[in-house]
């Protein structure tokens, strides 16, 4: 309990310090400073966080053959009575440290490489700031003690994430992306409120400890209690989930991800890559004995949104032309896969296979999509576009980037040996085990994700060389950095021992290659490569008859499946017609009429008696204050 | 933190600021000041609400919600009221309360 494990506190404090100073007195130094003061704060604690997930899985390794569950600190923030307080603590157990190490792994990064890519623009300390706010609340979220303390940090990354979408707030279109990010995240908390005061009101507490433990007569209380016919504790797991979703982008809550990548290219993968997005992982994962014992029909759930999701973004990202909405919804599709092996997974040792396939690749996703995400960026630094229509033959010009990236599309395309080949494989197992249909599914979609992966790649490095009217470069070497660390984490995050770290029950256990399922997935993602550089690697006519013979279907899918469409009709059609407006309506003439009825009866009544009065306000608080006393004293008189 | 003091001093406190509040409503003349004053008769009850709440019910919350609502009901009426001064500026140039006495008619 002693020793580093207490320097976790800096690692929360020390962004939020650096986010205080830099809003606060950063525009009183030279612009670069707030840079450097952010990336060496973000050195410090990835360097600490380091040396505790060291500390943690290797030096003390599991005591008893369990990985205990350590609170360095658990403060009372708020006590009102002995039975409703607040802490406000630090938590360290497998899955918080992994996340530690994912969390300042790519914020370091990216603050590293914002130093280059925001150069020059108005807003840089502004930028650094929101950035070190965003990763102090990333930090609470995952360190986390209790789930109250979960949900307040859950809204300031929220906050942070509308603050950082909106980061060019001139644009109009950026303002509108942070506004929906915002209102359907926010819509999704809802329901993860209502979840939390569910589950706290019948267990008695927010401790994750006490809910997710051993001891099952906390949920006694609420065991026979049902609502509409499902029990309580499934309603509260499905609300909860409900947050997750929204916060995750699953169907149907995902609109607002392909919109957020409105914000600056480094923002977009540390938090719309690498960490926020896969809050709703971490939050079904955290709360995971709570859904395996009390809710199964809800992993059920969760299960079919994250294999539905990880297809329909798949499809989607087929057709997109804007290079980061291509990565973005192969981000929808990456933490579907995450979702549905949660889904999949069963409580304890082997069982949980599903649980710690689940993390495994959420960590090799971050590392991989954040160097995706960054590379675009350099891409996008270079040429001023965002459109793959306006790229073409960059390898000549970037071939770090094209080194890079081409990395990391082999990674996401679960080539052997790469990091997501591993834990790829070890999802596709444990749906194999569960469910054939869901399995089939993600075969499917990963021959889906190597074709449009690959479909980015060639269609911007190879395809047509075109003349370029200011010939692309390089980015520089503060850009570059990052993306080698990045890329030497994808290809070697997969050899980490996972299965004897992070665990759905904290007890290590040995998982082997499953050969009969690892080949067929890897010659399907070589099939969906082979087929991307068929169309793309020169510029060829299938893709343009493709989309002439595909007709209605190409045009559905290019639009997102209106799920846009659909949202706007629900919303300005039904319910601001049948419901606002009448609404509205019954405001403006009924409840104002009768306010307005009152005060004018009033006003009739008032003219006559008016005359009496001396209008000085003072008299009147005069005689108030001595009558009051008055009657005071006459009280006591007569009473006592 | 609160417990070591005990109760009366607190209630001191709160009674004094209660009657600076009546005594600064009834003798001062600027309305601001006025304003100011009836802010301090507010808390001056607010902290009555904590302290009773604190150390005499502290199982229970009620007091301190009343407080909060006391809170929300003095932002609402300090919004309204400094809205109503600045318009007695604009219409006497001045907001000596003594002289708006025709805000009868």
């Amino acid at each position: 309990m002693t020793g580093i494990f207490n320097y976790s506190a800096i690692i929360l404090l020390l962004p939020l310090f650096v986010f205080a100073f830099t809003g606060l007195f950063g525009s009183r130094f030279k612009p670069g400073f707030s840079g450097i003061l952010g990336t060496t704060g973000l050195g410090i604690i990835t360097f600490l966080s380091y040396l505790i997930a060291y500390r943690y899985f290797f030096a003390q390794g599991p005591v008893d053959g369990i990985f205990p569950k350590l609170i360095p600190y658990n403060i009372l923030w708020l006590h009102f009575t002995d039975k409703l307080s607040i802490h406000m603590g630090i938590l360290l157990d497998p899955i918080s440290v992994m996340m530690l190490v994912v969390i300042t792994t790519v914020s370091f990064m990216v603050h590293l490489y914002s130093i280059g890519y925001m150069q020059g623009e108005s807003g840089y300390v502004r930028y650094y700031a929101f950035l070190s706010l965003f990763t102090f609340s990333m930090l609470g979220l995952v360190l986390a003690t209790n789930i109250f303390q979960m949900y307040v940090f859950w809204e300031l990354v929220g906050v942070s994430s509308y603050l950082l979408i909106g980061f060019y707030y001139n644009k109009a279109s950026a303002v509108a992306a942070a506004k929906k990010a915002f209102i359907v995240t926010r819509f999704a908390d809802l329901g993860f409120l209502i979840g939390i005061l569910i589950l706290s009101y019948y267990t008695g507490t927010f401790d994750f400890n006490l809910i997710t433990g051993s001891d099952q007569s906390i949920f006694a209380g609420g065991a026979s209690v049902t609502f509409m016919g499902i029990s309580v504790f499934t309603w509260a797991a499905l609300l909860i989930f409900m947050g997750g979703a929204g916060k995750s982008a699953m169907f149907p809550l995902h609109i607002w991800l392909p919109d957020a990548m409105e914000g600056p290219t480094p923002v977009s993968a540390l938090i719309h890559a690498a960490t926020m997005v896969v809050a709703g992982v971490y939050l079904v994962a955290r709360l995971f004995p709570f859904y395996t014992t009390q809710a199964p029909d809800v992993l059920e759930v969760i299960a079919y949104v994250g294999g539905f999701t990880s297809l329909f973004a798949a499809v989607i990202a087929c057709t997109q032309f804007d290079i980061k909405r291509v990565l973005a919804y192969s981000t929808l599709s990456q933490i579907g896969y995450m979702m549905l092996a949660l889904g999949v997974s069963g409580y304890g040792h082997h069982e949980g296979l599903g649980f710690m396939a689940s993390m495994f690749h959420l960590f090799n996703h971050a590392m991989f999509k954040a160097l995706l995400f960054l590379g675009a960026g350099s891409i996008i630094h270079a040429v001023h576009s965002n459109s793959m229509q306006d790229m073409g033959g960059l390898r000549k010009y970037m071939p770090i980037t094209h080194i890079t990236f081409l990395i990391a599309c082999l990674t996401i395309a679960g080539m052997p040996f790469l990091s997501a080949f591993f834990s790829k494989d070890e999802i596709l197992v444990a749906a194999y085990m569960h469910h054939k249909l869901l399995f089939g599914v993600e075969y499917l979609v990963a021959g889906i994700t190597a074709f449009y992966m690959f479909r980015l790649y060639f269609n911007i490095f190879w395809n047509n060389d075109r003349q370029y009217h200011h010939e692309p470069h390089e980015s520089p070497a503060v850009m570059t950095i990052p993306l080698v660390v990045l890329a030497f984490g994808s290809v070697f995050a997969g050899y980490l021992p996972f299965s004897r770290m992070v665990t759905s029950d904290s007890m290590p256990f040995d998982t082997h290659m499953n050969l009969g399922i690892a080949i067929p997935s890897v010659l399907i993602g070589l099939a969906g490569i082979g087929i991307a550089m068929m169309m793309y690697f020169r510029k060829t006519m299938i893709p343009d008859t493709l989309i002439k013979n595909l007709g209605a279907l190409y045009r559905w899918t290019y639009h997102k499946f209106y799920v846009d469409e659909i949202y706007l009709f629900i919303t300005k059609k039904i319910i601001f017609r049948y419901i606002s407006a009448p609404v509205a309506w019954f405001d403006r003439h009924i409840v104002d009429g009768l306010m307005n009825g009152i005060a004018w009866t009033i006003a009739a009544v008032s003219q006559r008696i008016r005359g009496l009065q001396t209008g000085q306000v003072q008299e009147y608080g005069f005689v108030f204050v001595v009558s009051a006393v008055g009657l005071v004293l006459l009280f006591i008189w007569f009473l006592v | 933190m609160l417990e070591g003091i005990p109760m009366k001093y607190i209630l001191i406190v709160s009674t004094f600021m209660f009657f600076s509040g009546v005594c600064g409503f009834i003798i001062r003349r600027n309305l601001i000041t006025l304003l100011m004053s009836v802010e301090l008769i507010l808390n001056a009850v607010n902290i009555n609400f904590l302290v009773f709440n604190r150390y005499l019910f502290s199982d229970k919350l009620q007091g301190h919600f009343f407080a909060l609502i006391v809170v929300a009901v003095a932002a609402a009426e300090a919004a309204v009221a400094i809205a109503l001064i600045i318009n007695i500026y604009r219409r006497f140039t001045n907001i000596n309360v003594e002289d708006v006495s025709e805000m009868k008619y």
